[in-house]
């Protein structure tokens, strides 16, 4: 009988076997994920130096639209309660609504990537390139590795979702889900971080903040 | 329950001999082995370059090789001994020897290690393809910014270098991702931590730092690439951008890399030198400790390579306090060395001589990277051949003796043969006076100002008698390397009756057959204290009830496990496949981009074309079964 997997597993080292007590491939996930932090926090501390340090614009706040990506923020924020949801079904062994919002985490992470993709391209039409000056080449490369990150996470769990087609969703393999599950979360915890840096804390880039009234007035309005 | 057979994409090799057999691998033994070629093969390409760069400077003003050969002679030089050759020989050694000391049938992940041995093996053809592609890379082995901008270094050289580092980022990353489950997960039932061999906890701690260290030189590279063929800003200075970013990534990852080049060998060091000095390993747990606290202070020193940048005195105290204190823990060790041969009966062969001349000489390397961790001093030093001589006291007479010392002392485990005595002594004390001539002058020629990285230099400056002595050292160096490979092909070519435990030693690997059998271990070890393996030949030097017990009763014999019936991991194609994807995928963005039509995106096409294959590669290896027993 051959037992579907997925990357990165082996099949021995159950839970039993471990040293630890953490299945091998789950430690695997949680070493790459602490791997991975670092990777997106080189990109976050390089967009951090060049902040308004840009020498032409298009600036940050004259471009950035918060209205809107708050939005999809709270979309991809909304697939991690999705996530939640599809684990918690898989490991009740209910294979039918594991399966539902399997396929909601990723319609929601498609959606992300959607908002993305016409950020990215009003942006272009608005003259910020990756070579337009440093905001562009900071902005653009650090959101595109998380838009990566996003598109392989869809993947992933599209692959699960049609992989275990025939009703394997089920606490047996929830491991596989959970795994899943964790870069998910980790993508999502990340775009928290981009979303504060970038664009929270983005949209005063340019002004100057020289007092606390000043900062008021920008907070206000 | 159903689960569904995926088809079969490409079945799996069945012989266990011969070319396909290698190719498709997953023993972490002879992953070891492939590892140990390689960067053992990368070793003589680096010292070639080496013995070129010594007869240019072996006398004033030679024209042996012209400035722009020498560029690239020291860039791939430095390249290819640090990733080339001490990062994967101290993985060949991870490799063979962590699952045989942790009591293990093999790593956590052994199809993913056969990806980290290829993907390594492409990366390291890619980097030097670029010799015979329109020149090798030529900005030096921390390819500072902007030099390596496309103003700067117009041609494919310095592309090929950051792509190429790119590549062996990901089989390094993959490799510690491996180890750092296999150590902490796949131990024999009573090896606590505390419990572990040294030189496991250093490939512990080394593979943290790897996990930890790489993202941060692949954001740098994959800034410096996008830059290179994109057009973007990240050290452009005309936009803004700033070089020192450059520096402070590279060096982040750069000083946790010193690391990761040095533990290994002390690991190795801190095995070799209690078994011949027949005394367990003194201090182990300030051993440990010093180790684990020298990975977690590696990551606060890293602008002591950056004192001349200018970043102001309040920086330059705090990294240069820092770096004195990193030299503590690493002290520790030495005493603790040193006092494991105190009072010992010390056999001095060849993998005891090799260790005893790291300790010698990294205590020199070390005492001279304290000098300048003071910035004023520093101000003095930077880029002078002071700077040379020093760090290769501690990477070739620390790194690169200590993994001989590794090599003679596991040989035997590893084929079954010992390394021949005399010829391994003349090697080692060739070595040790070659080195010494060779990179002793180098700190009075620095101290006399003579500049790093100079293709030549002028007569009458009083640089000539050192440099004729380093590069008529570098020549023994090379003497001594090649006593290193007759004794290989002596040895290969010898009959000798294997020994399973040559050296009466007291790790784990020395209780099972030499070479050791596929499986391993035909019954998993019960680990009971340190040195489990010395205490069970030797109960009676337990001094607690547990000795007197032990050596009352024989060690009770559990059921044996019959090598046939023991589930061992299936050999698999599909690692080499994903390897050669992340090859072309990466390789993509070297020249080869075409305009989208109807946009101005320059496309990598050739990057689609590799993530094709990887894809491929990565849904056979998803469907695969590990083994082609099948199920549990």
């Amino acid at each position: 009988m051959a037992q579907a997997t997925l990357q990165g597993q082996e099949q021995h080292g159950n839970v039993a076997d471990t040293n630890t007590g953490i299945s091998n491939r789950k430690m695997l996930m949680w070493v790459f994920l602490a791997s991975d932090c670092l990777f997106f926090g080189s990109f976050i501390a390089t967009y951090l130096v060049y902040r308004n340090e840009s020498l032409v614009g298009p600036y940050p706040n004259e471009i950035l639209d918060i209205p809107v990506t708050s939005i999809s923020t709270f979309v991809l924020l909304m697939s991690s309660l999705a996530m939640v949801l599809a684990l918690n079904y898989a490991q009740k062994d209910r294979a039918g609504l594991a399966r539902f919002w399997i396929l909601a985490v990723a319609a929601l992470g498609l959606v992300f990537l959607g908002f993305q993709v016409v950020e990215f391209t009003t942006f272009v039409d608005e003259g910020l390139t990756i070579h337009q000056n440093l905001f562009g080449t900071t902005f653009f490369i650090l959101t595109g590795f998380h838009g990566l990150h996003v598109f392989v996470g869809v993947l992933w769990l599209l692959g699960m979702a049609f992989a275990h087609f025939k009703g394997a969703l089920t606490s047996r393999s929830a491991e596989d889900l959970e795994m899943a599950g964790l870069y998910w979360h980790f993508v999502d915890i990340v775009w928290i971080v981009i979303f504060t840096v970038i664009y929270l804390i983005g949209f005063s880039d340019g002004e100057g903040i020289e007092t606390i009234e000043h900062a008021a007035t920008i907070i206000g309005g | 329950m159903t689960t569904i057979a995926f088809p079969t994409l490409i079945s799996r090799p069945t012989s266990y001999t011969g070319l396909w057999s290698w190719i498709g691998t997953v023993d972490h033994k002879r992953i070891g082995t492939l590892y140990g070629v390689t960067a053992f093969l990368y070793f003589l390409v680096g010292g070639i370059e080496a013995l070129i760069i010594r007869g240019q400077l072996a006398q004033a003003e030679s024209d042996l090789v012209s400035p722009e050969i020498f560029n690239q002679l020291f860039t791939m030089h430095g390249t290819t001994m640090v990733f080339l050759v001490v990062m994967p020989m101290s993985a060949a050694f991870f490799n063979w020897m962590v699952p045989l000391m942790i009591g293990a049938r093999d790593v956590a992940f052994p199809r993913l290690n056969a990806f980290s041995y290829w993907t390594f093996l492409f990366g390291s053809i890619f980097l030097n393809l670029s010799f015979f592609l329109g020149g090798a890379p030529d900005a030096g082995w921390f390819g500072y910014a902007n030099l390596t901008g496309i103003t700067y270094s117009p041609g494919d050289g310095v592309t090929f270098w950051a792509l190429g580092l790119t590549i062996l980022g990901v089989a390094s990353l993959a490799a510690s991702f491996n180890f750092v489950v296999t150590i902490l997960n796949m131990r024999a039932p009573g090896m606590s931590l505390m419990k572990m061999p040294v030189f496991v906890w250093m490939a512990l701690v080394t593979s943290v730092l790897m996990a930890l260290a790489m993202p941060i030189i692949a954001v740098a590279l994959i800034q410096l690439t996008l830059d290179r063929v994109w057009d973007t800003n990240f050290f452009n200075p005309a936009a803004g951008g700033d070089p020192v970013l450059w520096q402070h990534l590279f060096w982040l990852f750069g000083h946790p890399e010193v690391y990761i080049l040095i533990l290994p060998a002390m690991g190795i060091i801190s095995e070799v030198l209690p078994v011949f000095s027949r005394k367990p390993l003194f201090g182990y747990p300030a051993v440990v400790f010093a180790g684990a606290v020298i990975g977690f202070m590696g990551w606060f020193v890293w602008s002591h390579h950056m004192f001349t940048v200018g970043l102001g005195p309040a920086a330059n105290s705090a990294f240069a306090i820092s770096t004195m204190l990193i030299a503590v823990p690493t002290g520790v060790k030495i005493f603790n060395w040193i006092a494991t041969t105190w009072g010992g009966r010390l056999q001095l062969n060849s993998a005891m001589l090799f260790s005893l001349g790291f300790i010698a000489m990294f205590i020199v390397g070390g005492l001279s990277g304290v000098s300048h961790a003071s910035p004023p001093t520093d101000a003095q030093q930077q880029d002078t051949y002071y700077i040379v001589a020093h760090f290769h006291y501690v990477l070739f007479g620390g790194a690169i003796l200590g993994l001989f010392a590794g090599g003679f002392y596991w040989w035997p485990k590893m084929t079954g043969k010992r390394l021949g005595e005399k010829l391994g002594k003349w090697q080692f004390w060739l070595m040790l006076v070659g080195f010494n001539l060779t990179f002793g002058p180098m700190h009075w020629l620095g101290m006399n100002g003579m500049p790093r990285r100079i293709a030549t230099y002028a007569d009458g400056l009083g640089w000539e008698m050192s440099n004729a002595i380093s590069s008529a050292g570098a020549l023994l160096l090379a003497l001594s390397v090649l006593l290193f490979i007759i004794n290989f092909i002596r040895t290969t070519s010898s009959r000798q009756e294997p020994e399973d435990d040559p050296w009466d030693a007291r790790t784990l690997e020395w209780s099972i057959p030499s070479p050791p059998p596929a499986y391993n271990f035909a019954r998993i070890p019960q680990v009971k204290s340190l040195d489990d393996f010395w205490y069970t030949k030797h109960p009676e030097l337990l001094h607690d009830e547990r000795g007197e017990e032990a050596a009352a009763s024989a060690p009770a014999e559990e059921d044996t496990h019959g090598g046939g019936s023991i589930h061992l991991p299936g050999m698999s194609y599909y690692p080499f496949i994903v390897s050669i994807g992340v090859v072309i995928g990466v390789a993509g963005f070297m020249d080869v981009l075409v305009e989208l039509p109807g946009t101005n995106i320059q496309f990598p096409w050739l990057s689609a074309v590799g993530i094709v294959i990887g894809m491929f590669g990565l849904i056979g290896w998803t469907f695969e079964p590990v083994s082609e027993e099948g199920g549990h």
